[in-house]
């Protein structure tokens, strides 16, 4: 018999977990001598009021939908990819050489060249781990943290020594041509007389991380394949008694998770910055498992939890802008949402679960 | 390279694997009970600026060193909640440990000392000085020896002695006591540790507060001795390599020595030559700062002998009824 009802499960754990992450985020921002409420409406106005802040909360949104579901995914074959920010930054190189050595002739062409580019560099960023898990059973949170460490060297030996145009200083590939340039909201949502999205890099690729979580979605719950993924992430040798390849699917699930982390990089590289630069990833790799872990791994929950953090980041800044709070603590919310929707989950289910009991308890006497 | 540099660069790989040493063994202890810490630089991080923050304000490093310890084993005790009481996932948990340590240190920093995140400069007795050990002055005259045993021997801080006489107390504890036994038992085979009567929840605990009391140390270090002051992110991937190192060492208190000298040396060259030329071809800086992450992926691949975790590492006890 199921403790709780599926709906308690999927929703009413989250947002508790939710609530008490921002109790103690409103805690940490009177003790600081800041008004919670304040705070709060300063975020509200600065992400949610003005179209630009739209602009900005959307384009951070689809950072985090692409890095979520990479998580995600390898977490449905009970694998922890810490990678991502790795292979998000691979991802970045990938976009990067299709913008500026193919001459693409439509922007349309372009972003599904350079998404080529980076879902493939991404994904053998995470081949590596993929297969060392798989073969010989090293830890792949180890492995994909050592590979994030690497990807930052590699991308900064490639910058300084081979990508950087002569005479530069600065660690960045040269600009993108023109033709690569993505539509920005700006440019597909005004109309002559309202300018929408002023200087917001929200950007068509913004649709692609919705198609992502449609095709994630299909992936896992109507296809073979995810059929598979997920009954290797609930028992290994449940699967490998049905004829389930532990390596193939291990190898698979990665590279899925690696290529949607690698996506990532359409939006900053070649949407945003339009040049590589050294951190275009900005931790947004590591925003992926707080956003997987709220949204339950389900690419609804997954696109919730992305927009919430859309929204955490842009209005972050704005609070920095306005008041005296750093932006680190939009970095102390995200570790109180991993540390409740993550790591004490039990602490919220337990007592939940027996509330649940007892109710039924009630009803059955 | 002339005898003073290869001097220098090896003094500065004991500074530099000091850190190191201790977040090492902090994740030995913690991982030999059962319980995987990727929060080892968190909690390094917590403590470089508590230490750095309260010697700023009271002139006393050894209350910077406490208050250090106390907030790094404040979040070993989250873990700890977390990961054996509310059998969470070990490795969320360490996750969100880091990016605790990360936000919160700038955030008070800034809140405390309006500098942008960092703490003012450290001076005078809120600062770990060099120690001289004794017959310095009478070895300094003697070719190569005097040299070594000044500079590479003698005038660290007490902490660099703290860290290296760590090894052999931990391997004595570890392999030469009973709490030793129960520790490494309870990292292979709870269940047993159990049945005997000796209560798991508790050893995993001690261990993970040890761990605590490690890192601790080992931040007040990085911010109190071989910087002076807290500077946002300083821990820099430093938990993370004592971490690779761990695994190097396959678990083991003298190995782990051999390790964190090791990377540290790799960190030391690194700072002192960037590019390194061998013949035409130049090693560049970034692939030596890459190399201890690579070095690791090859043990862990067992290409080069098998480092094998403890056995029950990452699994929460779930007790018989």
């Amino acid at each position: 018999m199921e403790k709780m009802p599926g709906w308690a499960d999927a929703v009413l754990v989250p947002l508790i977990s939710l609530l008490l992450a921002a109790i103690l985020s409103a805690g940490v921002i009177l003790a600081i001598g800041e008004n919670p409420v304040t705070a709060f409406k300063l975020m509200v106005d600065g992400a949610l009021m003005r179209s630009a802040g739209w602009g900005y909360t959307l384009y951070y949104t689809t950072n985090f939908i692409f890095t979520g579901l990479a998580v995600a995914v390898a977490f449905h074959a009970r694998l922890f990819n810490i990678g991502g920010e790795g292979q998000a930054m691979l991802g970045g190189l990938g976009v990067a050489l299709a913008c500026l050595y193919i001459p693409w002739p439509h922007w349309s062409l372009a972003l599904i060249g350079a998404s080529l580019g980076g879902a493939v560099f991404g994904a053998l960023w995470a081949l590596v781990p993929a297969w060392l898990q798989a073969k010989r059973g090293s830890h792949i949170v180890i492995t994909t943290i050592m590979f994030n460490y690497i990807a930052y060297s590699v991308l900064g030996y490639l910058l300084v020594n081979v990508l950087r145009p002569v005479g530069s200083m600065d660690p960045a590939t040269p600009k993108f041509p023109e033709t690569t340039h993505l539509p920005s909201f700006r440019d597909m949502f005004s109309t002559a007389d309202t300018i929408l999205f002023r200087g917001a890099p929200a950007n068509v690729s913004f649709f692609l991380a919705l198609i992502a979580c449609v095709f994630v979605w299909l992936l896992i719950w109507r296809t073979r394949l995810g059929y598979e993924i997920r009954a290797f992430g609930h028992s290994e040798t449940g699967a490998n008694y049905a004829g389930i390849s532990g390596v193939k699917i291990t190898v698979i699930a990665m590279l899925i998770s690696g290529a949607l982390a690698g996506l990532m990089a359409v939006n900053t590289t070649q949407g945003e910055a339009e040049r590589l630069i050294l951190n275009s990833t900005e931790g947004a790799g590591f925003i992926g498992i707080a956003v997987a872990l709220m949204g339950r791994n389900h690419p609804l929950g997954v696109f919730i939890a992305a927009l919430l953090f859309g929204f955490l980041y842009q209005g972050g800044a704005e609070l920095a802008l306005w008041t005296t709070i750093p932006r680190e603590l939009i970095v102390v919310i995200q570790a109180l949402v991993i540390l409740f929707t993550g790591a004490l989950d039990n602490m919220v289910r337990m007592p939940l679960e027996k509330l649940f009991l007892a109710l039924r308890r009630k009803e059955a006497s | 390279m002339d005898f003073m540099t290869l001097l220098q660069v090896l003094e500065s790989t004991i500074r530099l694997a000091t850190p190191l040493l201790l977040a090492c063994l902090a994740g030995l202890y913690s991982e030999r009970a059962g319980i995987f810490d990727i929060g080892l630089e968190g909690k390094m991080l917590v403590a470089a600026f508590f230490s750095a923050a309260v010697a700023y304000q009271t002139g006393s490093v050894w209350l910077g060193l406490l208050a250090g310890i106390a907030s790094s084993m404040a979040l070993a005790a989250i873990h700890g909640l977390a990961s054996i009481t509310f059998r969470g996932n070990q490795l969320i948990s360490g996750v969100a440990i880091n990016f605790l340590a990360a936000g919160m240190t700038v955030l008070v920093a800034q809140d405390w000392f309006q500098q942008g995140g960092r703490t003012p400069s450290l001076i005078g007795g809120a600062r770990f000085e060099p120690i001289t050990l004794p017959f310095t002055e009478a070895l300094a005259d003697v070719p190569v020896l005097g040299p070594i045993y000044g500079g590479l021997i003698s005038s660290h801080t007490i902490l660099v002695y703290v860290a290296f006489a760590a090894v052999p107390l931990t391997w004595w504890i570890l392999y030469r006591t009973r709490f030793g036994l129960r520790l490494r038992a309870v990292g292979e085979n709870p269940e047993s540790v159990d049945t005997a009567g000796v209560s798991v929840v508790g050893l995993r605990y001690a261990a993970v507060a040890i761990a605590g009391l490690l890192c601790g140390i080992a931040g007040a270090y990085l911010a109190t001795a071989l910087q002076a002051g807290f500077v946002k992110d300083m821990t820099a991937g430093r938990g993370f390599i004592a971490l690779a190192a761990l695994i190097f060492a396959k678990w083991r208190p003298w190995y782990a020595l051999w390790a964190t000298l090791l990377f540290g040396l790799l960190q030391a060259i690194s700072i002192r030559f960037q590019n390194i030329p061998v013949g035409d071809f130049v090693i560049p800086v970034q692939f030596m700062e890459a190399l201890p992450y690579i070095l690791t992926i090859i043990i862990l691949a067992g290409f080069v002998g098998k480092a094998i975790p403890p056995r029950a590492g990452g699994e929460p006890y779930v007790k018989e009824r």
